[in-house]
């Protein structure tokens, strides 16, 4: 593809001098470099991350830390299951309420919508991403929460029977509404991307559907939804990233239950609340141990990232077989390499 | 109903066919509706809060600290606005180059390597790193250690680093949507590499790469947490980067639990500004890409 | 194939048939062949149930927004033959093919007048949902496009799972439908392998198995060989040879000898218009039409 190599691997009137050559030589190493850099910056971050760590683990084991029961400040023993569950419950339900319905605006906004309100809609939606995330808590926390009370404490006594989920009192720091408004918080992103990937849907396939006599439903099914399993997937996956480092809305809305609260609807705490709560008076081994859980949370992103690649990896797989010959789809290579595949 | 001849008939579609397909675009269009609702709500909130605070003094004073005393005057929040711009600004300084560059190295260089492979994984993570964290290391490296204190281009190093991935990843993205005949067609006739990304990739991506900043610059711009333990708010307005600096996230997060109700609604006026502001560089951003594609 | 070739042997029709009876009398042993000169097996036209239905377009227009880009054309597509539409480029042959099976319609702005009548209903009638129509008029388009995200069988199936998805039934159709489309010995080994994995006259070759699969009257083809290779090209117009005692074929091509080798009867639009039709012998040795004869010489297209 190198057209640079004819010319300097052919003869002397087209050969390059060196010198025309180095803005390329530089660039290439430059940017190499810079690269490096910023895999040299995350390297150390991480070590830095541990030293500060150490003793935290020192005390309470690396095990005993991360999955003990208690993040007790006052005696001085720390144990970091509430804040990860805490991270784990609101992530999961933040994407559980927001995945669906981000894809099905996409499906909208790409499929069914009338070609004049395409637009306003779409950036309607991207304006969710606007706010920031300490209005979203506040707004959470003073208008939200005493709204959806009444519902909440409704549903924990029908259900309860239901572990978890019923039961109990309902708090206005909840898990619940924590995962609600984190939601919201990743509607925009995770509706975006996938509205990115659903319209480079090759035109072909959906009217290969539609030629078929499929409904406009089934062409979504058949055509578009399959096609962009992969790229809808790394968008969820970017929407869990975002929901297990929001910090200052999650701060807000989940409380700051020391133990893990048995219940869907009462108090919690979260690895990044704790730290944005407590940090600015912690003393040595609080501190540490508020490195620990910045830790446990920065090992906790590597992991969800890990298996968001193999999940895309495996989605892909599944969609390109292997061609020898095959039409250049940008889609391909924007999810593909977007998501690292 | 139809009524269609024997010639037709056995291609009927079904009513079973025809309710599945009312269903799934009846919810696809209320999941739309409901994924708009928070929207209106926000802003409506946020209107009746805080559009009672705004005023002329409102955008003209630096707050006086005072947040016990209903007597006296409670100030503005001017210092609080310009130190985001001139905090935030900085930040962008930072990441958009070092993003666009490490995105067009993995475009245009790095491709499927495995180098490149281990940097994207590493910039996909960052992207998930809570916002929290990117103080809390510019604390460890720049403020801990050294000895030194909280200075507002420290709050600006930990927003860069919040910045970067976002903008890496989406410059990654648009620079792909380039297609490989552009770039192809430029090297065949003999056009260097660094021209090539020079005057063709890059101002084809420009468009999106804009947005793609403009966006990472709104994030970055309603982030709290980086500036809790790095860039230590001050009241007065300083134009001085190495000094401490106010911003308006942290100022809204520090008001709002204040006892007097004065200060709670200058909490809420912030807030109404804060979103303005973001709203606009979202439409400014918006604007931009469709004027570039145009011409 | 036997001594006199069909396709340029000029008293084509009849002929044609006389020749390709023996195979239609043995289905068993073309179905199961493998044992053909030829790399495919012979598709097995007798696998479909019925003969095609006559299509008549009445004063048909297509427009795209405010541009006419079809004029207004009465034409008549008979059941059992294969109908070419020839013209140069952008003489609105592809717009006219896809108002047949109202898929112009779905291209935004985009909307047609008149009437196509398949037998003696008319598929713009608004108590006939368009979705029947597609299923009753099926398309074969210019870039092969299997579903990419689904296996051969899965390919063939997906029309038929759209309406009933009975399991045993589908296997039977689907080889059936392979068969038709003269590909069921090339892939029988490898049906869940994915569509999108074979060459192009392969892939080309399932996209009619897909459409046969759910037994339409007509098969309307965009320019069906365009992307593929001669040999490639040569099959399929093998295959239309078969089908069309089933299914009623409108190809259309901007390659004459394509239309003068697999066309019973020919049309030749230009800018939208209808300017001659007839059988294809005729119109390729004595048009009427002095522009159809300036086409077909070559002098212009």
């Amino acid at each position: 593809m190198e057209a640079a190599s004819f010319a300097s691997g052919g003869r002397s009137t087209l050969e390059r001098s060196p010198l025309a050559r180095l803005p390329d030589r530089a660039l290439k190493y430059g940017l190499t470099a810079l690269a490096a850099a910023i895999l040299a910056l995350i390297v150390y971050f991480f070590i830095r991350l541990v030293g500060e760590a150490r003793p935290a683990f020192a005390k309470e084991g690396v095990l005993g830390f991360t999955f003990g029961n208690d993040w007790n400040v006052g005696a001085n023993h720390f144990g970091a299951l509430p804040l990860l569950m805490g991270t784990l419950i609101t992530s999961v339900l933040a994407l559980a309420m927001g995945v669906p319905v981000a894809v099905a605006t996409a499906v909208y906004v790409t499929e069914l919508c009338p070609r004049r309100i395409r637009t306003p809609v779409a950036v309607l939606i991207e304006l969710l991403a606007a706010v920031p995330s300490v209005v979203y808590g506040l707004w959470g926390i003073f208008f939200l929460a005493p709204k959806l009370q009444p519902a909440e404490q409704f549903l924990a006594d029908r259900l309860s029977g239901v572990p978890f989920i019923g039961g109990g009192l309902v708090t206005i720091p909840n898990y619940f509404i924590a995962g609600l408004v984190l939601a919201i918080m990743i509607l925009p992103i995770v509706s975006s991307i996938s509205r990115e990937v659903m319209s480079t849907v090759p035109p072909d396939h959906k009217e290969a559907a539609l030629g078929l006599g499929a409904t406009r439903w089934e062409m979504i099914r058949l055509a578009v939804l399959p096609y962009c399993r992969g790229g809808i997937t790394g968008a969820a996956m970017l929407g869990l990233g975002r929901a297990i480092g929001e910090t200052i809305a999650v701060t807000i809305l989940i409380g700051d239950a020391p133990q893990l609260s048995g219940h869907l609807f009462g108090q919690g705490y979260s690895l990044a609340a704790v730290i944005a709560n407590e940090f600015g008076e912690a003393q040595e081994l609080h501190r540490s141990a508020l490195f620990a859980a910045g830790l446990v949370l920065f090992v906790l992103t590597l992991l969800v990232n890990v298996v968001a690649r193999l999940l895309v990896m495996h989605a892909e797989r599944t969609n390109r077989p292997k061609r020898s010959v095959r039409d250049f789809t940008e889609t391909d290579t924007v999810i593909g390499r977007a998501l690292g595949s | 109903m139809s009524t269609p001849t024997h010639s037709l008939q056995r291609f009927e579609l079904t009513s079973a066919r025809r309710r599945k397909d009312r269903l799934a675009r009846g919810s696809i269009v209320a999941a739309t509706v409901v994924a708009l609702i928070p929207l209106a709500l926000i802003v409506y909130y946020l209107l009746s809060k805080g559009l009672g605070s705004w005023s002329w003094n409102f955008f003209t004073t630096d707050p006086t600290g005072n947040t016990f005393f209903a007597k006296q005057s409670i100030g503005g929040v001017k210092s609080a606005i310009l130190g985001t711009i001139e905090i935030v600004a900085l930040a962008a300084l930072l990441a958009v180059p070092i993003g666009v560059g490490v995105a067009v190295w993995l475009v245009e260089y790095g491709r499927d390597g495995r180098f490149a492979q281990l940097v994207r994984f590493f910039v996909d993570v960052l992207t998930g790193v809570p916002s929290i964290m990117f103080g809390l290391f510019v604390y460890i490296v720049l403020i801990a250690g050294t000895g030194s204190s909280y200075a507002a281009y420290k709050g600006s190093f930990a927003l860069a680093l919040l910045m970067l991935p976002v903008v890496t990843r989406s410059a990654e993205v648009v620079l792909m949507l380039v297609p490989a005949a552009l770039r192809e067609s430029a090297l065949a006739l003999g056009a260097p590499r660094w021209k090539v990304i020079a005057r063709i990739v890059l101002p084809t991506a420009l468009p999106g790469l804009v947005t793609g900043v403009l966006l990472a610059i709104a994030r970055a711009a309603g982030e709290t947490a980086p500036l809790l333990f790095t860039a230590a708010a001050t009241f007065k307005t300083s134009f001085s980067l190495s000094g401490f600096m106010n911003s308006l996230p942290v100022q809204i997060y520090n008001d709002v639990t204040s006892p007097t109700t004065a200060v709670v609604n200058r909490a809420w006026g912030a807030a109404l500004a804060l979103v303005s502001m973001i709203l606009l560089l979202n439409l400014f951003a918006r604007l931009v890409s469709r004027r570039s594609s145009i011409g | 194939m036997s001594a006199t070739d069909p396709r340029t042997d000029p008293t084509t029709p009849e002929i044609a048939s006389e020749m390709l009876e023996p195979k239609r009398q043995n289905p068993a042993q073309t179905g199961q062949a493998g044992q053909q000169q030829d790399v495919s097996a012979k598709p097995d036209a007798t696998m479909l149930p019925r003969s095609g239905l006559t299509v008549t377009l009445q004063a048909l227009k297509a427009f795209y927004g405010d541009v006419e880009q079809v004029k207004g054309i009465d034409l008549e597509f008979r059941s059992s033959e294969v109908t070419a539409i020839i013209g140069p480029s952008g003489c609105g042959k592809s717009t006219m093919i896809r108002c047949i099976n109202r898929m112009h319609e779905e291209i935004p702005g985009a909307r047609a007048e008149g009437k196509v009548l398949l037998d003696e209903l008319d598929v713009y009638d608004p108590s006939i949902d368009v979705v029947a129509v597609r299923r009753a008029i099926g398309m074969v388009f210019q870039k092969p496009n299997p579903f990419p995200t689904m296996s051969v069988f899965d390919n063939v199936a997906a029309g038929l799972r759209l309406s009933s998805g009975k399991a045993g039934d589908l296997e039977h159709r689907v080889e059936s439908a392979l068969r038709g489309a003269g590909l069921w010995d090339e892939v029988s080994d490898r049906l869940s392998e994915p569509g999108a994995g074979l060459s192009g006259g392969q892939q080309q070759r399932l996209c009619i198995a897909r459409s046969l699969a759910v037994e339409p009257e007509v098969i309307l083809m965009d320019e069906p060989c365009s992307a593929l290779d001669p040999i490639a090209t040569l099959k399929i117009e093998e295959l239309i040879d078969q089908l069309k005692r089933r299914v009623t074929i409108v190809i259309v091509t901007h390659n004459m000898q394509q239309a003068a080798r697999v066309a019973d009867r020919t049309a030749f639009m230009l800018g939208g218009e209808l300017v001659e039709v007839g059988a294809t012998e005729k119109i390729f040795t004595t048009p009427e039409d002095s522009r159809t004869e300036e086409y077909v010489t070559g002098k212009f297209g």
